[in-house]
């Protein structure tokens, strides 16, 4: 098989998920409330009481990658659901029989989730703009967070879908979703500095992709953000795990209907 | 078996020797021999549990075989899947086309995935349509479709690709008698016009002695029973009906036939094995 048709299968697939979110966006609305009373609440509250020291940035500047960051994260952990929908409903069936590779089948999926999660980000960028956060609109770094919200969504969407495969029946797939989001959300930089961490909490942080993510955000989304790690190594790390997942995830994919 | 093309269209349509599958301590499929030539319509009859539905998954490269060999189109279900996949079309035993889809779509999708050119696409899906008297309904979302229009789109996509093998998983599993009779007629058609084999389970008597040229009819994993439906009536009883030979191979009427509690522990079992 070329790479044209590799690609050709993988946007087919993207593209019939794209086509569902433009008949029924009512779904991207809804995803808004969440961001929206961490920004208006927590942020306020905890960037009056100034009790988190984020070195230049001020607190509700700092937070505004993160949420960014988590609110993809929330959307994409449970993305892989829909793995397990399609298995119920004889979908993922005709297409594990059809010629298209099982790494396109699965990056498919992780193109579009990352396309959903692109909608979080205009819905960040306009609360932002409400609560007057100073963002950075340099094309180069619009065009930055937008590879790494789509990469970040890609990630977590490709992991959803890996526990899918593996649990195999919703109730175990949102129960694990529900154990899994809280931790990884909190022990990253997106609400708090690693440096501020115990070191057990900072060694998980570390490991933690989502770090990466909020780590790029904050450098290319906010003026004067800065990054931590270095964005450039913020990619490396994301696209080393995203290739990991995708290698894994399409290995398991067959094992959902059997 | 060779590679050589030629071979390959004079090889029967599907040939198993010995096919096994094995969950945990269950035995799905057992030693599970058949042959079906070019062009025929074979069914696979059986009670729940029996093994027809993991037999189609081997075939069709979803399942890999715990034991024994498969060939589709002459090609090793096991060592060429990819092959496999190119030369088969998939009907699954769900109303699965995707509902939030336009029939074309649905089509369209399929289309792009077996690589068919776009400057042929759209008379394909159209010809597809038309074939299966969907047209009309080509512009209008799945799930405003009846139970037999969804499968007769199904149908229509499993095609699209000209497919040597068609595989079908209770085709008319819960649709009503004028949409049976639609989808027998449609299938009977796309024999005759394009030559292709079909494999198909059914738990209905009568569709099996409609359709099939041959049966096999399958009982605890294992084959009972293989002929025409006429050698098999006549093997039981100078008066019997398909169900009374399915009652005298299978050991039991249909409705008893497997039982919810094995199935349920087979697919159990299944799920958590992988």
């Amino acid at each position: 098989m070329s790479i044209i048709d590799f690609l050709r299968d993988t946007f087919a697939l993207a593209d019939v998920e794209m086509s569902k979110l433009r008949r029924d966006p009512a779904e991207l609305l809804t995803r808004a409330i969440q961001p929206a009373l961490w920004l208006l609440i927590f942020g306020q509250v905890f960037g009056r009481v100034k009790a988190i020291p984020t070195g230049s940035l001020d607190y509700l500047t700092f937070m505004v990658p993160g949420i960014l960051a988590q609110s993809v994260l929330f959307i994409a952990i449970f993305y892989g659901i829909s793995v397990i929908w399609e298995r119920d409903l004889g979908i993922l069936q005709k297409l594990l029989v059809s010629p298209a590779p099982r790494t396109a089948l699965v990056l498919g999926k992780a193109l579009s989730a990352g396309v959903r999660g692109l909608a979080q980000g205009v819905i960040i960028y306009a609360l932002a703009l409400m609560l007057r956060i100073h963002l950075d609109f340099s094309p180069l770094h619009v065009v930055g967070v937008i590879g790494f919200i789509v990469l970040g969504s890609a990630l977590f969407s490709t992991f959803s879908l890996a526990v899918a495969c593996l649990v195999k029946t919703r109730e175990r797939f949102m129960g694990i979703g529900q154990v899994l989001t809280m931790p990884l959300f909190f022990a990253s930089n997106a609400i708090y500095p690693i440096s501020l961490m115990p070191g057990w909490v900072r060694a998980i942080a570390r490991v933690n992709p989502l770090s990466y993510q909020v780590d790029a955000l904050r450098a290319l989304m906010v003026h004067a953000g800065q990054s931590v790690f270095g964005v450039g190594v913020d990619a490396a790390v994301l696209l080393l795990i995203f290739t990991g997942l995708v290698l894994l995830t399409a290995r398991l994919y067959p094992n959902v209907v059997t | 078996m060779a590679d050589d093309s030629a071979l390959q269209e004079s090889a029967p349509a599907v040939q198993t020797t010995g096919l096994t599958r094995r969950f945990a301590s269950i035995t799905a499929v057992d030693n599970l021999d058949i042959s079906v030539a070019p062009g025929l319509i074979f069914g696979l009859l059986g009670p729940n549990g029996a093994g027809k539905t993991t037999t189609i998954k081997m075939l069709t490269t979803m399942l890999a075989p715990s034991d024994g060999k498969a060939w589709v189109a002459g090609f090793d279900v096991s060592k060429n899947p990819v092959q496999v996949r190119r030369a088969i079309g998939y009907v699954s035993q769900m109303l699965s086309a995707d509902g939030a889809l336009t029939g074309y779509e649905n089509l369209l999708l399929f289309a792009r995935i077996y690589g068919i050119p776009w400057r042929e696409r759209k008379a394909r899906i159209y010809d597809a349509l038309a074939f299966m008297g969907l047209t009309d309904a080509g512009q209008v979302l799945v799930r405003n479709y009846s139970g037999g229009m969804v499968r007769r789109l199904e149908i229509a996509q499993s095609m699209m690709h000209r497919p040597r093998v068609l595989f079908l998983d209770e085709p008319t599993l819960g649709l009503d008698p004028v949409a049976r009779r639609a989808v027998w007629e449609h299938l009977g058609e796309l024999r005759n016009r394009f030559g292709v084999t079909l494999l198909m389970t059914t738990h209905d008597m009568e569709e099996a002695d409609h359709l099939c040229a041959q049966i096999a009819i399958m009982h605890r994993g294992r084959v009972a029973a293989i002929g025409s439906p006429a050698s098999l009536k006549a093997q039981v009883g100078p008066k019997a009906t398909l169900e009374d030979v399915f009652v005298h191979f299978a050991g039991g009427p249909l409705d008893d036939g497997g039982g919810y509690r094995e199935s349920a522990r087979v697919r159990r079992t299944a799920r958590r094995l992988g």
